[in-house]
């Protein structure tokens, strides 16, 4: 179950370079339509580039085929432009992305190339990881389920019945990364619910291995979860800084839904160049 | 009905490696044991947790399995009523639903235990198919095509267990999709499902007696809904009762009186419906039936 070292293999300068470039695709993006939860996707770039782009595998190279659940739907985004990238998305996706005729909206819909499962409504996600991966377990497929959640969808009942049953079932192919970033649309969570924190022993209580990184960090990010022991599902609550990449969205809540108009447009693609 | 359900799915499950089981903490009655005993990774107890009983149920089928999931109705349909709607029906995917003791059949367990609106719910849900077999015979049929089916999600509406068989001589065979004639006459004909077949039975009897010749249909598939079949029944008779324990609106009665108004039919349509109000009231099954005004004698004397 455990993958091999990836420390001295993971080349984090292409990592950095592969998100700068997701992050500019997803402002480009931001000026065709309004309808963007943009900050979100920022939130979750290192992870979602960490699982699909250096975890996963689609098969193709002999490993098992991997499951990918975006299970905070709203940060597709990111996920959408690197089926892009990997031509699984087409170019004319992404354009007509959230327009009449267009396949993709704000949330992933199973049945579009590359999404495994329909999220939005958040709570749903980490259960249909753990059928799926108890479905791969009993196929003794070898295959590994990942989830990708937010801080704020950890307070949903579901989840927590969720998190339960994995433990129960023991499925240990099952990897969950909560993407962080302490805010929700009144505020902080870490202000505003206390009690859900603290995460790593509450996941150990109920019988996950858990670990805490910083979530920017994608060397921290694959070492966490190659590092698992795979004796019990996986949990990595990757501290993260929401809007992450441009300055006057980072940590400000009006981004989690809004479109940068030209002028702020130019300053965040200058700010991302500075930052390379 | 429970035991029928039991073993059909026993057998299915024998047939067909993909069929899973889903359960939340309900006593598995009959060959239900002997699945857990004999597939017990087939056999999934999710405890006290609707939610993850339908979210798991999804992943399975997403990952090609062919999962039921069950438990008593108010609890497998409406506690996880949008893991229902979203993880089922908008991906629709092929699980079902199985609503266990649905309608008033848990008659002493107060209205937290009753399912008075299922079928008006369920028959909302885009993609969603409803089906409610009268007797353990039609539900030896519909788990059979739950179990085979790849169209979506089915929620598949049962009662408890003690069921009378009343379909063993019926005049059609049960098909999926199509209102099923038990017997045919041309005076009146009653519409109903589920567990209300015996008292559609007697209040046949009673006509009969008076000298009427009476149809008794099994509307077993709710949805999709035999339209051109439920038009030509009332085509056919004078009088058509339609019979059914849910509210009165959304449902069996609302439908077949939107298919009179559009298809101009001229008959004498009655319909007898649970009211739109809870029950407060513990008795038996035929005790709460008429608190509802809708006993044997309350549907007869509801025709004068």
């Amino acid at each position: 179950m455990t993958a091999p070292s990836l420390s001295n293999s993971i080349d984090v300068a292409a990592a950095n370079r592969r998100c700068r470039t997701y992050r500019r695709r997803i402002l480009e993006i931001s000026q065709q339509v309004q309808a963007l939860h943009i900050a979100s996707a920022y939130s979750c770039t290192e992870i979602v580039d960490a699982i699909l782009n250096i975890h996963m595998s689609d098969g193709s190279d002999g490993r098992p085929r991997d499951t990918f659940i975006m299970s905070k739907g709203h940060g597709c985004m990111i996920q959408y432009v690197i089926l892009e990238e990997r031509g699984i998305l087409s170019r004319s996706d992404i354009d007509s992305y959230c327009r009449a005729g267009g396949r993709l909206g704000c949330h992933p819909d199973y049945g579009n190339p590359g999404i495994e499962a329909s999220t939005g409504s958040l709570g749903h996600g980490l259960s249909m990881a753990v059928g799926m991966a108890y479905a791969e377990r009993a196929n003794k497929t070898g295959g590994t389920v990942y989830a990708v959640l937010s801080d704020g969808e950890v307070q949903e009942g579901s989840t927590w019945e969720a998190i339960m049953m994995a433990a129960s079932l023991g499925v240990t192919n099952l990897v969950a990364v909560v993407d962080n970033n302490d805010f929700q649309s009144l505020g902080r969570t870490s202000e505003t619910h206390p009690s859900f924190y603290p995460v790593i022993e509450k996941l150990e209580a109920f019988g996950w291995e858990a670990v805490e990184i910083p979530g920017h960090d994608t060397a921290a990010l694959v070492q966490a979860i190659a590092d698992r022991k795979g004796q019990k599902p996986f949990l990595v609550n990757a501290r993260t800084t929401k809007g992450k990449g441009v300055s006057y969205m980072e940590n400000v809540p009006v981004w989690h839904y809004r479109s940068p108009n030209p002028e702020e447009f130019r300053q965040a693609l200058a700010e991302l160049e500075e930052r390379a | 009905m429970r035991n029928a359900f039991s073993d059909t799915l026993y057998a299915c499950a024998l047939e067909d490696p993909s069929i899973y089981i889903v359960v939340a903490d309900i006593s598995p009655a009959g060959s239900m044991a002997k699945l857990r005993v004999d597939y017990p990774e087939r056999f999934i107890n999710v405890g006290v947790a609707e939610q993850v009983m339908i979210g798991i149920a999804a992943g399975l089928a997403l990952k090609g399995a062919q999962p039921f999931a069950y438990t008593i109705a108010t609890f497998s349909l409406y506690r996880p009523f949008e893991m229902v709607r979203d993880d089922l029906c908008y991906q629709n995917l092929p699980v079902t639903v199985v609503g266990m003791g649905s309608g008033l059949v848990y008659s002493t367990l107060g209205g937290t235990h009753h399912t008075m609106e299922d079928v008006a719910i369920a028959t909302a849900l885009p993609n969603m198919q409803v089906i409610a077999p009268c007797d353990p015979l039609e539900v030896v049929e519909a788990t059979r095509y739950c179990a085979r089916q790849k169209v979506g999600p089915v929620y598949l509406k049962l009662g408890k267990a003690g069921e009378a068989k009343v379909t063993e001589n019926a005049v059609d065979p049960f098909v999926f999709g199509k209102i099923r004639y038990l017997q045919k006459g041309t005076d009146t004909a009653i519409l109903t499902y589920g567990p209300m077949i015996s008292q559609a039975l007697e209040v046949a009897k009673r006509l009969e007696a008076r000298g009427e010749t009476v149809s008794v249909v099994s509307v077993h598939t709710l949805k999709p809904l035999d339209v051109p079949g439920i038009a030509a029944a009332l085509a056919g008779h004078a009088r058509v009762i339609v019979m059914e324990e849910n509210v009165p609106h959304g449902a069996l009665a609302s439908r077949v009186k939107e298919i009179a108004w559009d298809t101009k039919v001229a008959c004498d349509l009655r319909v007898f419906t649970l009211k739109d109000e809870f029950i407060h009231f513990y008795g038996s099954y035929e005790q709460l039936l008429e608190q509802h005004g809708i006993s044997v004698e309350q549907v007869l004397n509801g025709l004068d």
